[in-house]
């Protein structure tokens, strides 16, 4: 009986002990359907998110740069691909752990450090930094090969913008660089954001600039399905992206080229417009920069060499410089002597060699200083006569002088398509109480007072004037006082649609002067180039007729903040040397506007360039113009030229 | 009349063997995993007639078992184990090496997992140890019992296969749970083996103490050990109460779900079908479970109970680590989801251990107490 006990309780426990496995295993099963409900039913939304997020990615497609070319179509700023080292700093657990592997693989200098983390900075978190632009096709090949290692780094295909002709353009293309936080919130602000999405760049100045909206085009994307590796799967949607306009400029490139290396190491700056048009013909400030060096951030060591160079490569002269524009003014001057019928051209004053104020011993000095007996008002432009304006500007006062000489456009800025230009200065009575305003200055200096006006006659005292105003000014004479507003880019082409836009293409307004009028300075002007002109060597052997005027202006610091240089100190002493001048005098097709900084008188340096810029466009043309050694990999577009070569270069010039 | 005789005969052959109830569950399942199958592997039609072949190689082997009477059954537990045995010895010595384990041994023109085999025979061994002293069992046998579960999975762990060794330590285990291995040993054996972790834990590979540390904190790292359970556990979320449909997982196709034809394949399955696959998958579960209960609890002797009993709560054991893996409550190890994984080893020693139930079933009567 024992055994059976034994057996039938050996039988409950196990029947006890299977019902306790089958609690157990309810109990496992609950636990799981538990959690399969906290997962699929309350955390369900969370995974959602999760889910569609793992797998779909929206990448922005950016748009092509538009490019910038001159008016025969030669490429000044262009897009070329190449492969970039990104970073997403956020999703990198161990920056310096990276940034040292990866070193390991592709050549990481400390500069491409320094600029990666100054953008890293900058930049929004969740954007990818370049670490290395431009890798090499073996770089290429190692980082790809170790990708997987280094979660949150990329190898990138981008576009890239080079500028061939580098410092020749510079100050006019201008340049592209990284976007930054203050145009991000502008942007944002704008509601243009949309179209920067993926964009890492954009125009900070020249014509990068001002047609940054015109260039950039509108942003694109895709929506792709990606898998756990962030490989696109297939596209759910595309919507293209709209490339930026091709600005064709009326700017000539080898004009340009050919006025950039004449001015050779001389600082100054040159403007040429088509007075029939106000194209930009060439726009040059010497010493330029490499635009190339700011795209993806300029290193601060070349930053520090460009900024603290006394010749200021970095200052658009051009556009900001303020020069006294110096007996270039008295052809406008005579223009407002003449409108306001003030003088008679036939009128003729004593020249005992300087100007006196009744009533004072005050001389103002004349350049001839025996003075030339008499002088009319032709003679006086011609051979540049101090003395005559001097009284003239007395004779007249500042209050008829200043409406006249606004008609040509000095005092206002030029409206030209860039940038930050300055408006100079012509001096009025409520300027200068404007201008010495406040507590600095005592009540006596912001009156006017008469011999204020005197200095003003030859270009000096008070007037300042940007090379590109008094070229715009000599533009309007020569276009017979029809204004147009100098313009560097002459159309927009929608390279989608085919479409042109003309910029600029009608008059501003046209001031009516007298013809008769225009006809006689423009004869005096001409007279200059002649036996017996101030720039009768420059007139030598022109094969068209060309009037100009020359200037000399005594140096005023210009507001640049230049540094004293003890080797420049001499040099920085020196007159800076003008000349103004427009040809052919029938129908004008160039108005030119050249300054050589510190250059002497204004016949020795100036004229010369002008003379030779005339020369060249428009009698012939020297040879092909090409880039400087450029980085971009692509080629060169460059325009064979089908002219004869030019005649020979102006001789040289006396003083 | 005399065919459709012999035609009645030989159906009645075929049948006789099999549990109805076991078979109805086992083709179900069947039927669902070639459905998540075809979906998870991206409508790969060769995978799924491949697993339909396996499935009738098992079917067969199963009917085969069932065949089987457990008398002779009790006759194969102590050659089968020692086989076993040696087969895992000779791994140790010869075997190959598949993703950093030593699992797999030559056999002919085949290699065999015979970790495997040990799934049926720790169990089958101990069942017949016990039968052999039911009449007198003592606490020693316990211990015997113990040393019978831990030389196999010695040799497992070493290979190393922490979640095979597991499961067999687990089916020992079940074996002298039900053979009345007395409470008093189980606390002291809980306790002593939470004593053991330190060491067990010295012993661990790499990547399975990593395995157990992002059990603890999957989102602690996302991109590496963390990735699978995070997205598995993603997929299972995002399926909601009632999934996104068959062949509409978005986590399975764009394969952020690792090895989702095999172990993971449940993930597939909860992304698909959702929190009501999920419940039915469990019913079926459970009512297979049931069935090996009722199995166990009529089967006359101590062998049949204790077997079925083994191989009811392995099963168990085997979804229920699965499932709680993908679904992120336990460490991930190499368990695949019974009957719905992609892989025939597995599914014929399943299915083995099917037969032998029905064996133990349909030859209940003739095992007189």
């Amino acid at each position: 009986m024992a055994p059976f006990t034994s057996q039938q309780q050996a039988e409950n426990q196990f029947q006890l002990r299977l019902l306790l496995a089958f609690a157990a295993m309810l109990l496992g099963f609950v636990t799981l359907a538990a959690r399969f409900a906290w997962l699929q039913v309350y955390q369900h939304e969370h995974f959602a998110t999760l889910a569609q997020n793992n797998s779909i990615t929206l990448s922005p497609i950016i748009p092509n740069r538009g490019l910038i070319v001159d008016r025969n179509g030669v490429v000044l700023a262009q897009n070329y691909s190449a492969y970039t080292l990104e970073l997403t700093p956020y999703k990198i657990e161990n920056l310096e752990q990276t940034l040292s592997q990866l070193a390991e693989l592709v050549d990481i200098n400390a500069r491409d450090i320094k600029r990666f983390r100054k953008q890293a900075e900058e930049s929004r978190n969740f954007e990818s930094i370049p670490l290395k632009i431009k890798l090499t096709d073996d770089e290429v090949a190692k980082v790809s090969a170790n990708i997987w290692r280094f979660p949150g780094v990329e190898v990138k295909a981008r576009l890239f913008r080079d500028y061939p002709f580098k410092e020749i353009t510079a100050h006019v293309v201008g340049y592209i660089g990284r976007i930054n936080q203050k145009e991000m919130e502008r942007l944002e602000e704008n509601d243009e954001l949309a179209d920067y999405r993926g964009s890492t760049h954009m125009g900070k100045t020249g014509l990068e600039y001002t047609y940054e909206k015109v260039l950039h085009g509108t942003a694109g994307f895709e929506e792709m399905e990606t898998d756990a590796g962030g490989r696109p799967v297939r596209t759910l949607r595309r919507v293209s992206p709209v490339n930026g306009h091709t600005l064709k400029l009326a700017l000539d490139i080898e004009l340009q080229k050919f006025a950039w290396e004449r001015f050779g190491e001389r600082r100054g700056a040159l403007v040429a417009l088509d007075p029939a048009t106000g194209g930009v013909l060439a726009f040059i400030s010497k010493p330029g920069y490499d635009p190339n060096l700011f795209i993806d951030g300029i290193d601060s060591q070349s930053w520090k060499d460009l900024n603290d160079d006394w010749k200021k490569p970095l200052v658009n002269r051009a556009l900001r410089g303020l020069y006294p524009p110096g007996s270039t003014f008295k052809p406008f001057m005579a223009m407002a002597a003449l409108e306001t019928k003030f003088r008679d051209p036939n009128y003729t004053i004593p020249d005992p060699g300087y100007f006196s104020l009744p009533g004072s011993t005050h001389r103002f000095r004349d350049s001839k200083p025996s003075g030339w007996g008499s002088m009319s008002m032709f003679r006086s432009i011609q051979v540049s006569s101090d003395t005559y304006y001097y009284k003239l500007a007395w004779d007249m006062g500042i209050d008829r002088l200043e409406p006249q000489l606004a008609k040509f456009g000095f005092g206002s800025p030029t409206g030209i398509d860039l940038d930050g230009e300055a408006r100079g200065v012509l001096p009025s009575k409520e300027w200068k109480r404007k201008r010495f305003a406040g507590k600095r200055y005592p009540e006596a200096a912001r009156v006017w007072t008469p011999a204020d006006v005197v200095p003003i006659g030859i270009g000096q005292g008070y007037n300042t004037y940007t090379p590109l105003q008094v070229a715009h000014a000599v533009a309007i004479l020569a276009n017979n006082g029809v204004v147009y507003r100098p313009h560097v880019v002459k159309e927009i082409e929608n390279l989608k649609t085919g479409e042109i836009t003309k910029v600029e293409p009608n008059p501003v307004r046209d001031n009516h002067p007298d013809p008769a009028n225009i006809a006689f300075v423009k004869s005096a002007m001409e007279a200059v180039l002649k036996p017996g002109g101030t720039a009768a060597r420059i007139g030598a052997g022109l094969s068209y007729r060309m009037a100009g005027k020359t200037g000399t202006a005594q140096v005023v610091q210009i507001k640049q903040g230049a540094k004293y240089n003890a080797a420049a100190l001499a040099e920085q002493h020196r007159d800076h040397s003008w000349f103004v001048a427009f040809a052919p005098v029938e129908a004008p097709r160039i108005a030119i506007a050249v300054i050589v900084e510190n250059g002497g008188w204004g016949a020795s340096a100036a004229a010369p360039l002008a003379r030779e810029v005339a020369d060249f466009y428009l009698t012939g043309r020297k040879g092909e113009v090409s880039a400087p050694n450029s980085d971009a990999p692509s080629a060169q577009h460059v325009r064979a030229d089908k002219n004869k070569p030019a005649a020979a270069p102006a001789e040289e010039v006396v003083e | 009349m005399n065919d459709y005789y012999l035609l009645r005969r030989a159906w009645e052959r075929l049948r006789s063997p099999i549990d109805g109830w076991l078979l109805a569950l086992i083709m179900a399942l069947f039927a669902l995993s070639l459905v998540v199958l075809f979906s998870a592997s991206n409508q790969n039609l060769d995978k799924v007639i491949n697993k339909m072949t396996f499935m009738l190689v098992a079917l067969g082997i199963m009917w085969g078992v069932a065949n089987v009477r457990p008398q002779t059954l009790m006759q194969l537990a102590v050659p089968g184990y020692i086989v076993g045995v040696l087969l895992l010895l000779g791994v140790a010595l010869f075997g190959d090496v598949v993703n950093g384990s030593r699992r797999w041994l030559h056999v002919g023109v085949t290699r065999i997992q015979p970790s495997e085999v040990l799934k049926i025979m720790v169990p089958m061994m101990l069942a017949w140890y016990f039968q052999k002293h039911e009449n007198a069992l003592r606490w020693h046998h316990y211990l015997v019992g113990a040393v019978i579960i831990i030389i196999p999975s010695l040799f497992i762990l070493k290979q190393p296969d922490l979640g095979t060794a597991t499961l067999i330590m687990a089916s020992g285990f079940f074996v002298l749970f039900l053979a009345g291995l007395p409470w008093k040993v189980m606390i002291t054996g809980a306790v002593a083996f939470g004593a053991s972790l330190p060491f067990v834990w010295n012993m661990m590979h790499d990547y399975q103490r990593k395995r157990v540390l992002t059990l603890i904190d999957p989102s602690s790292d996302p991109l590496g050990a963390g990735y699978h359970i995070i997205q598995s556990m993603i997929a299972i979320g995002s399926g909601g109460p009632t999934g996104k449909g068959w062949l509409s997982g978005t986590q399975t196709h764009l394969e952020f779900i690792p090895e989702r034809t095999t172990d993971f394949i449940f993930a597939v399955y909860a992304e698909e079908f959702g929190l009501a696959g999920n419940l039915l998958l469990l019913a079926l579960y459970l009512l297979v479970i049931g069935r090996g209960l009722m199995i166990a609890a009529k089967a006359t002797t101590l062998f049949g109970r204790l077997m079925a009993g083994s191989i009811t709560l392995s099963f168990f054991t085997y979804a229920f680590v699965n499932m709680g893996m993908v679904a992120g409550i336990l460490p991930v190890v190499g368990v695949p989801l019974p009957l719905i994984s992609y892989g025939g080893t597995a599914m014929v020693t399943l299915l083995i251990g099917f037969g032998i139930l029905m064996s133990i079933h349909k030859n209940r009567p003739l095992i007189k107490r």
